[in-house]
């Protein structure tokens, strides 16, 4: 089975290799039968990496321990859902999953996309069939998933433990789709700019994939967050860690491209910085998992470092200096069509927007690579840690948080002084209100002080939206409010599913900004014996450790240690923290023994428990002790966001009139004979 | 054998308050199990573990070091050098396998029973393991660069923006006032190639109009 994924992979070399060609060819010459050839490499493809997908897992659910990577990354008694996820958990076999997933999108992609872009499509093959060529050079060449050892193993080594988690199977797969579907739009993009379709069209055929993008990305960086949290034990959910930042680098990029479509949409505007977003978009993500695979910046998340690093840094390399020339010679034909009108207007408030989404992808860059600058430029390492990307972006963070209340708000073209007060008189009340009382009950940081104020200035300017929308359909309509509300969201879907993803942000960054009142200690307790801790939300626990069990379970050893759980002297329940030391069919040690916490969540804190190891071999337990403030809402941010997603993203919310009147043919004509947009 | 101490707890049970006779820094550490042990069982009737060896690297008693939050707070800005890019703090709270963090706290404590500062501290692990040890940069030379870029860029970009948007929007004032048309550009140049249907019925459209 494996020698036909093989042969899978080589021929998706060769088709891969034509789609690219003829795409561009037919595209330029206008050859049809060169353009259905384009098409139909792309659906060829993906049936090339079905089959290669499908010989790897089967490779993997049979056992078959004479491929390196089945070897590499389960055994015998491996939970079969995570020899499943073992597909994509080592580096040959995410390349495949990254190949297949692109093919996938690709094919969706020409399938979809109405026929009046047919003019792009030839181009976006190309750029598909290109793109996914490289996926699978680089494991042709250098990473092949269907290597064969020279023997047969009696059993693999297993999957690390950290990775038996159910967030190991989704996290990995969102992130990837959120990375794989920058490519679409990016093609998109790409074919506006080799035909010099430059108009607004190309937008509207990526609208939607955009979104799935973004909002992949999203689930990912959250899942990811989740997955830290409960797996690694440290009890928090960021670390600044280079692979974490660079799945934050595109998310930043593609949110600035999700507002700034909309001027271009409406208003003819920021062109130039669109197309560029895209592009970096794209750059970003092919950076992301360059950092993960190329062991250049060492990350507890990066695989091990092979060769395949050298193809990413090419492929980089070459695609940014085509990209950038292409860019530089289409400059002139992005011209914006309008004029910004006044400073206080929401295309000026969009301009900053982008400035600071940018501006932070560009600190977290910066903070990324400096270790690396610095050894090139002084011969000297240094770390960037935690402490330094705190405080670079904690501000920018929350000048955005601001501008999230007030870029709805702002009128297009100009507001007026009367505009202003209207919109904004309750919300900046509300604001000063919140910071006036987080002052007088002694809120004490000032960074997650501002966070509340702001952030409730934000959800002042939603709820004043969604009101005044829903009051003005009951009194027009005469509908009670419930179904003027579910009426006024399901017609204006973009509008009120962009305010509930800005809920989701808020609440995202009040609650980080909880950790600002983390509290920790380490305890060692005999059975019966308690320790204390106070919650900055002035409650007390006491966790009287109980004992230590040990048994067998599944593929591991457990070590579990229970404490006892009161909360100013009301009995909670009991919390199991464990040592797991994994094992092979052949019950022999496999990895060091992970810890997995015990973790107590409710809407203001967590209670984070995590068995730090016996006293010399006894009953006595060392345990760290942690008061996590606010994570719950971490997580709800997510639902929040991802919900607003999928509301935007809900079927039936088209473009704009005006934005499908300016992709019209003629519209130039019509604004030459002066008549203005709307 | 496994001594499970479920069921009902011992008659004894001493419950640890927290007392801090050290303001900390962050006041993340206000929390600390009290040195005062108050009738805590005896050893002898500590069990032992069935399988020790199967529970993880093996640990001695919590000392008031563990939680003292000058020790802490120095632990927090060394990052552990066994490659796990995790403070030491974080790494021996964590990763219960890595023998250099719990091997740099020891350090740490050696240095603060030396009544050293907690800088004093920092410049030690700096001088023994090099600048990279410290979890941010120091605050000089090209290392401000590091800081300071972000900020700068963000700052004069901002500036230049404000500047172009104040520049356009008086130039539209000026043409509103004297009464020229707003009209925005056509979203693409008359092209020189019109190698569509469409394109060519724009040119054709453009010229009868002058343009």
């Amino acid at each position: 089975m494996t020698i036909l994924g093989q042969i899978s992979l080589w021929l998706a070399l060769l088709v891969a290799g034509w789609g690219s060609v003829t795409g561009v060819l037919g595209g330029r010459r206008r050859r049809p039968e060169l353009i259905q050839s384009a098409r139909r490499t792309t659906y060829a493809l993906l049936g090339l990496l079905t089959v290669a997908s499908a010989s790897l897992l089967t490779a993997l659910l049979r056992h078959d321990f004479n491929v390196a990577y089945v070897a590499s990354y389960t055994s015998r008694n491996l939970p079969v859902v995570y020899t499943i996820a073992a597909f994509y958990g080592g580096q040959s076999g995410s390349l495949l999953f990254w190949a297949f997933v692109l093919s996938l999108f690709a094919a969706a992609a020409q399938w979809l996309t109405p026929r009046r872009y047919d003019g792009l499509m030839p181009y976006v093959s190309a750029v598909t069939s290109f793109v996914t060529l490289f996926f699978v050079a680089v494991m042709v060449f250098a990473s092949n998933p269907f290597e064969r050892l020279p023997f047969t193993p009696p059993d693999g080594s297993g999957l690390n433990p950290q990775l038996q988690n159910p967030g190991m199977v989704v996290h990995p797969p969102m992130l990837y789709l959120g990375y794989i579907s920058i490519t679409i739009p990016f093609a998109f993009a790409m074919a506006a700019m080799i035909s010099r379709r430059l108009d607004t069209g190309w937008l509207h055929a990526i609208r939607r994939w955009t979104l799935l993008s973004w909002t992949f990305l999203s689930i990912g960086i959250t899942l990811g967050m989740w997955w830290a949290y409960v797996e690694l034990g440290w009890g928090g959910y960021w670390a600044w860690d280079p692979v974490e930042n660079a799945s934050f680098l595109p998310w930043l990029t593609m949110t600035a491209f999700l507002h700034s479509v909309m001027i271009q949409e409406k208003r003819g505007m920021l062109k130039k910085w669109n197309m560029s977003l895209i592009t970096l978009s794209f750059m970003l993500s092919i950076f992301g998992t360059f950092i993960t695979r190329s062991g250049i910046i060492s990350s507890v998340h990066s695989f091990t470092q092979s060769n395949v690093g050298y193809f990413f840094l090419g492929f980089l390399v070459l695609t940014g200096l085509a990209l950038a020339w292409l860019l530089w010679t289409r400059m002139p034909e992005l011209e914006t069509e309008a004029q910004l009108e006044s400073a206080l207007s929401r295309e000026a408030s969009f301009y900053f927007n982008n400035l600071l989404f940018v501006g932070m992808a560009f600190s977290v860059f910066w903070g990324t690579i400096f270790p690396i600058l610095s050894e090139w430029i002084r011969g000297t390492k240094v770390t960037v840690g935690p402490p330094f990307f705190n405080q670079v972006n904690i501000p920018i963070a929350l000048a955005l948080l601001a501008l999230t209340g007030i870029g709805p708000l702002i009128a297009w073209r100009k507001a007026s002084p009367q505009n202003l007060k209207r919109q904004f008189a309750v919300p900046v009340a509300v604001g000063l209100v919140t910071a006036a009382v987080l002052a007088v009950i002694g809120y004490s940081d000032f960074y997650a002080g501002m966070a509340a104020s702001l952030g409730a200035f934000t959800v002042a300017t939603i709820a004043q939206e969604f009101w005044r929308g829903t009051t003005a359909r009951h009194r027009l309509h005469d509908e009670n409010y419930a179904l003027a509300f579910a009426r006024l969201v399901g017609r204006n879907r973009r509008r009120y599913g962009g305010y509930i993803v800005h809920l989701g942000i808020v609440t995202y960054l009040v609650a980080f900004s909880g950790m600002a009142f983390k509290q920790e200690m380490e305890a060692s307790l005999k059975p019966g014996q308690s320790t204390a801790m106070r919650s900055p939300f002035g409650h007390t626990y006491t966790l009287t450790h109980v004992g230590i069990s040990q048994y067998e379970r599944l593929n591991r050893f457990v070590t579990a240690a229970t404490v006892e759980v009161s909360r100013d002297g009301e009995r909670l329940g009991v919390m199991t923290s464990e040592k797991r030391q994994h094992v092979d069919s052949f019950n022999r040690p496999q990895f060091n023994p992970s810890t997995e916490a015990a973790i107590r969540s409710d809407l203001r804190e967590d209670l984070y428990i995590v068995f730090a190891g016996s006293v010399a071999g006894t009953e006595e337990a060392v345990y760290r002790f942690t008061i996590n403030p606010l994570v719950w809402w971490v997580w709800f941010g997510g639902v929040i966001l991802v919900f607003g997603g999928v509301v935007v993203m809900w079927p039936g919310a088209g473009p704009t009139r005006a934005s499908l009147r300016r992709a019209l043919p003629g519209y130039a004509v019509t604004l030459a004979a002066g008549d203005r947009d709307a | 054998m496994v001594l499970l101490g479920g069921g009902a707890l011992p008659a004894v049970s001493a419950v640890r308050r927290f007392g801090s006779s050290v303001v900390p820094p962050s006041g993340r550490h206000q929390n600390q199990p009290s040195s005062q042990r108050a009738a805590e069982p005896q050893d002898s009737l500590v069990g032992e573990l069935m399988d020790p060896t199967r529970a993880g690297k093996l640990r001695g008693r919590v000392t008031e070091y563990e939680n003292h939050p000058v020790v802490v707070g120095v632990e927090e800005k060394i990052r552990c050098t066994c490659g796990c890019n995790l403070s030491v703090y974080t790494c021996r709270t964590t990763d219960f396998t890595c023998e250099t963090s719990p091997a740099m706290h020891q350090r740490v404590v050696e240095l603060m029973e030396q009544q050293q500062s907690a800088q004093q501290i920092l410049d030690a692990f700096v001088a023994q393991y090099g600048e990279s040890v410290l979890m941010a940069p120091p605050r000089r030379g090209f290392n401000l660069a590091g800081y300071l870029v972000p900020g700068i860029l963000i700052t004069l970009v901002g500036g230049a923006l404000a500047v172009m948007i104040v520049r356009q929007t008086r130039v539209q004032a000026v043409r509103r006032s004297s009464g020229q048309v707003d009209a925005g550009r056509p979203t693409a140049r008359a092209s020189d190639r019109p190698d569509t249907d469409e394109q060519a019925r724009i040119k054709a459209e453009l010229e009868k109009l002058g343009m």
